[in-house]
Parts: structure tokens; C-alpha cells; sequence
């Protein structure tokens, strides 16, 4: 059964990230945040007010912000080190590989607005690689919540992890996609929606431009299944698998960087199982990827439910014509 | 442990140190051997930490930034029984946990470390943890003279000064070389002191060779309450062996056959004059 719930527009997942956070931290003095002047940008104001002794800020220096996380994690602390995806994974990604990763010191990295969603503020705040750099470092857990439920139940999990994570996300007020009470299991890829036509597995904030395309396509007799990938590692492999047993495409979708992201890790997935279906990946090219709002660049690059109804339905007829010849 | 113990501990660390780099054909030999009597003071003087207290929450940390002068750190904690000293005739070998830096699969170090400009944040963060639960331990970090090149030192510097971690000590290993040539030849650090000082932080100048004045030093933290403390260790790189001292090119050069016999001949000397 999918978990699909109703268009309903909840909070952006940043906001419920702070909420999370601060409900956490309230019953447990030993959660700790770590921010580099991000706290307003974290929506942590509340946090601070509420709970000074718990907030740590170094300023503007995104290398010390993890190194001291580390830190602090290795005197038993629950970390939460949180910047902007784009600072916070390539200014720092030498501290994250070495003083959390190799070190396996427990800090849960938080990037916030990541991907596209300083979208019109140039690509030096976009982080379009983070999941590719990251991951190719070992030990590190790879979560990008699609909704408000996923987003709660990631920072709700990762502070009972003994490992490092990282979390990202957006801004932007995202409509609820699970039902209330849907089971979050990091590593468990969640089914929005059936379907065994085409299935989109999509990733974060583009999960959503899946089940719009999934709608669209419905009127015209295509069924679509959807698939939050929220876990980009440890991958769901079998849902990846069944996916491409099930449905004649594949269509990958991911606010990131074609290279190293969602989609060549299925890719892999998929070749090394022996298993060719019509796979098409969505994300951003190699390309200096265009300004705008995050909606505007979605469009941009067919991360729409018009981009991905028109990706779906050409890949389904050359399928189908491959069949035919 | 007295001074004149300690003293004799030096000569025989570097002795050991040299017989592991040897046998392990890599190592880096100038930076351990101008390092080790600062950890010689540390793990026999100072440092409130033992094998058996190491997964204390209460014990004193050390974290060595300068990360590539393992080989110091290996022996010493050798000696203090962490690990038995036969384990380092596996050192760089294949799948030994006995690697060229500092990991945490070896017991009595605290944070992997080898790429530089790592260990002060990681030290600032330890310190900021033992403030959170007003713990009493301290912290130590040993920097390479080289490796204050790295921003990031400095970031660490903000905020140690800033957070007023008095329960942190920075030793600078001062041996005025780098793997390309003299500090002050490839990006010029002076004057370190007033730099420190102008970071928030206490400093003190050591000659960094002297078991008894670094002993003095360290254990005299914080030098002023509320501040970090800073000691800047005069040393001299390759520190015990004529050939190697004060040779950039011995950064991590291994010694030959004939080398390695005459640097063992010449500490022999030095131990017998000492216990003499």
C-alpha cells in the first residue's frame, strides 16, 4: 500500500526541522547544536531562546564548525552541526571526511536550504554535489527527506544514531505526502504512490513533482508508481530492483547534480543486477546551472510534472518501439 | 617520574622511534624526533590519562594535530603500556592498524588526525564539552610549526579565545622547518607569540628540548583563567642525531643501514653520558 496522503500543504522542512530539534533538546540536555552564524537561517531563534546553554556558535567558519562538532561528539555529546549544505559540504568536506567520517565520531550534519533553494543567488550557494562527495567518503549516512513526516522522523532517528549522517534540506513549504503514522525507517525507501507503468524514483523536494507528473499522466491512462528515496545510503537496493522488474522505465529524479547522485546509483544498482529497463535520470546537467527561484530551476531542467510527464512518456515510447524493432 | 628519568626516557624513545622507522622503510623522522620530549613531558608528567583510564570520561585528552609524527606518539605510548611495543614491528605494513597517523584503532589516541589544521578544532570542541558538564579535565594539542599555515588553526584560535577555554593548551612544535625548506622561507609565521596573543590566547615560550622547563610549563596551565594557553616550544628538527638536525630534507627520509647505525651510536653516547 502507498503512503500517499492528500495534496495538504504542511510547513517547510526546515521549520519542522527546528521544531524537531528543539522538542529533542528540551528533553535532553545532552543534544547540542553547532551553528556558523546560520542560526536564523536554521530557524533556530526559538532554539537559542529557549535553550541557550545548548546552542554553540563559532561564526563563519564552516572547518571549525565541524572539526569542534567532532569534538564535542567524542565527549558523548548528540551533535547537530548545522550550515548551509553548499558551505557545509564542500568548505568543511575535509573535516567531514576526516574528523567525522574516518574518525567515526557520531555528528549528525545538517544542511540546510541545499540544493537549489537559494536558487537565484548563484551557484556558489547551491549544492548540487553534496550527495556525490559525500557519497564517496565511507561512513556516512545519506538522508534527504522529501516532506514534513520524513523530515521529523529523520532528525528524530539520527539522534539515537552512533554514526555520522547527513540530512538536507529545503525551504520551501512542502505538501504532505505521507499519511500521518507512516513508518520511517532509514534505509527503507517509502511508496507514494503505485504504478507499473513508469516508476519515478525521486528523491527530496522533486518527490513531489513525481506524484504531480504520477496525477497528470493518470488522465491519460499511464500508471505511474512513486518512490521517496529518501535514503540515499544506505540505498533500498530491492525497491530499486523491484522497480525495474515491475514497470517498463525508470525515471530517476534528484535536486542534484547528474553525476554521482540518486540516479547513477541506481544505475548501478541496476547493471550490476543484470536488469536493463529504460532509465532516464533527472537532475541537473553538467552545465552552469541556470538562476532563479527553486521552482523556476525545477522547471528549468523538467523537474515538473510537465518535464517529468514529458520524460516519462517519451522513454515509455521508446520502449516501446524497441519492443516493436 | 623524576627529570633525570625523563630525560633518559627521551634518549630511548628516540632510539625506538628510529628502529621502527627503519624497519618500516617510512616515517617521518625530523618532525618525531623534535616532538618527543614534548610528549615525554606530556604522557609522563602531565597528562592525567592511562591505559586503564583512557574510556574514563574524566581523563585528560591529548590530540596530536602534527599527525605525521606518529612514529613519537607510538613509542611513548608503548611505554606507557597502551599497546605492547612489538605491535609497532607491523607499523606501515600491510592492514596494520599501525598506520602513518594517528588513528582511533590504536589505543590511547583519541581522534585520527594527519591532514594538518584538524586537531585544534577538534581540541577546542573537546574543550568546549568538558565546560558543558564542567568537567575537570584538560585538553592538549601539539601543532606543527608548518602546519599554522592552515586558516583553519586560526577560526579555532576565534573561538578558543572566545569561549574562554582555559581548559585547553596548544604546544607548537617551534622547529622552524617544513617539508620544503625554513617557515620563515615558505610562508613567514613571525612573531607567532604576538600573533597568539592578539588570537585571546596566554603564551609562553619553551625551549622545547628541556624536559624540566617544558614540564614547568605544562604544568602550570592555564597561564592567565579564562584564557586558552599557548606554548610556543623552541625545537630543533631531528633533535638528537648530528646528520639529521636542522635538515629540512630529513622531513621523512628514512636512514640507510649506515645512517641508522651511526644515529644509534651517537644516542648510545648520549644515554651513557646521561646516566652517568
Amino acid at each position: 500500500m502507498s503512503s500517499q496522503a492528500g495534496p495538504e500543504l504542511g510547513k517547510a522542512n526546515l521549520d519542522v526541522f527546528a521544531e524537531t530539534l528543539l522538542a529533542l533538546a528540551k528533553d535532553n540536555r545532552n543534544i547540542l547544536v553547532v551553528t556558523s552564524d546560520s542560526r536564523g537561517s536554521a530557524k533556530l531563534t526559538s532554539f537559542a531562546a529557549a535553550l541557550p546553554n545548548q546552542i554553540i556558535e563559532v561564526g563563519i567558519a564552516e572547518q571549525n564548525l565541524v572539526g569542534i562538532a567532532a569534538g564535542l561528539a567524542s565527549t558523548g555529546k548528540i551533535v547537530y552541526a548545522v550550515s548551509p549544505a553548499s558551505f557545509l559540504t564542500a568548505r568543511s568536506l575535509e573535516q567531514i571526511k576526516n574528523d567525522v567520517c574516518y574518525s567515526d565520531q557520531p555528528v549528525k550534519l545538517i544542511g540546510i536550504s541545499g540544493g537549489v533553494s537559494y536558487g537565484a543567488l548563484g551557484s556558489t550557494h547551491h549544492s548540487i554535489h553534496d550527495v556525490a562527495a559525500l557519497r564517496a567518503i565511507h561512513n556516512c549516512t545519506i538522508i534527504v527527506p522529501a516532506d514534513n513526516l520524513e523530515t521529523t522522523e529523520a532528525i528524530k532517528a539520527s539522534a539515537r544514531m552512533s554514526h555520522p549522517v547527513y540530512i538536507r534540506f529545503g525551504k520551501r513549504p512542502m505538501p504532505r505526502l505521507h499519511r500521518r503514522g507512516t513508518a520511517f525507517e532509514i534505509g527503507k525507501a517509502l511508496l507514494v504512490r503505485e504504478g507499473d507503468d513508469v516508476a519515478f524514483i525521486a528523491t527530496g523536494e522533486t518527490v513531489v513533482h513525481a506524484l504531480a507528473a504520477a496525477k497528470d499522466m493518470e488522465q491519460e491512462g499511464i500508471s505511474a508508481r512513486v518512490i521517496s528515496m529518501h535514503t540515499i545510503r544506505p540505498l533500498d537496493t530491492q525497491v530499486v530492483i523491484r522497480a525495474a522488474r515491475e514497470c517498463r522505465a525508470i525515471v530517476t529524479v534528484e535536486e542534484h547534480s547528474c553525476a554521482g547522485g540518486l540516479g547513477e546509483v541506481c544505475a548501478a544498482v541496476l547493471m550490476q543486477a543484470g536488469l536493463h529497463v529504460p532509465f532516464r535520470i533527472v537532475g541537473f546537467p553538467d552545465d552552469d546551472t541556470v538562476t532563479g527561484s527553486q521552482l523556476e530551476i525545477f522547471a528549468h531542467y523538467s523537474i515538473s510534472a510537465e518535464g517529468l510527464t514529458r520524460t516519462a512518456k517519451a522513454l515509455l515510447d521508446s520502449a516501446e518501439e524497441g519492443e516493436r524493432s | 617520574m623524576t627529570d633525570a628519568e625523563m630525560r633518559i626516557k627521551s634518549i630511548q624513545y628516540r632510539m625506538r622511534l628510529l628502529k621502527y622507522i627503519k624497519k618500516a622503510k617510512a616515517g617521518h623522522t625530523g618532525g618525531s624526533l623534535s616532538c618527543v620530549d614534548i610528549l615525554n613531558v606530556l604522557y609522563n608528567r602531565v597528562l592525567n590519562v592511562s591505559p586503564e583510564s583512557f574510556t574514563d570520561p574524566a581523563r585528560d585528552r591529548y590530540v596530536q594535530s602534527k599527525g605525521h609524527s606518529v612514529e613519537a606518539l607510538y613509542v611513548v605510548l608503548a611505554d606507557k603500556g597502551f599497546f605492547p611495543e612489538s605491535d609497532l614491528e607491523t607499523l606501515c605494513r600491510y592492514r596494520s592498524p599501525y598506520v602513518g597517523h594517528p588513528t582511533r584503532k590504536i589505543r590511547g589516541i583519541e581522534q585520527n588526525t594527519g591532514a594538518l589544521g584538524h586537531g585544534l578544532a577538534f581540541s577546542v570542541g573537546v574543550s568546549l564539552g568538558g565546560k558543558k558538564d564542567d568537567a575537570g579535565y584538560r585538553v592538549y594539542t601539539l601543532l606543527g610549526d608548518g602546519e599554522l599555515a592552515e586558516g583553519s588553526n586560526w577560526e579555532s584560535m576565534l573561538t578558543a579565545a572566545h569561549y574562554h577555554l582555559d581548559n585547553l593548551t596548544a604546544i607548537v612544535d617551534r622547529n622552524g622547518l617544513q617539508i620544503s625548506g625554513r617557515t620563515e622561507d615558505v610562508c613567514s609565521l613571525e612573531c607567532l607569540a604576538t600573533k597568539f596573543q592578539a588570537f585571546g590566547w596566554a603564551v609562553r615560550s619553551v625551549d622545547g628540548h628541556d624536559v624540566t622547563a617544558l614540564a614547568k610549563v605544562l604544568c602550570s596551565v592555564p597561564f592567565e583563567p579564562g584564557k586558552p594557553s599557548m606554548v610556543i616550544a623552541r625545537t630543533v628538527k631531528g633533535k638528537g642525531v648530528s646528520f639529521i638536525e636542522n635538515q629540512a630534507d630529513w622531513h621523512h627520509k628514512v636512514p640507510s643501514d649506515q645512517q641508522y647505525e651511526q644515529a644509534q651510536q651517537e644516542l648510545e653516547v648520549m644515554l651513557r653520558e646521561v646516566n652517568a
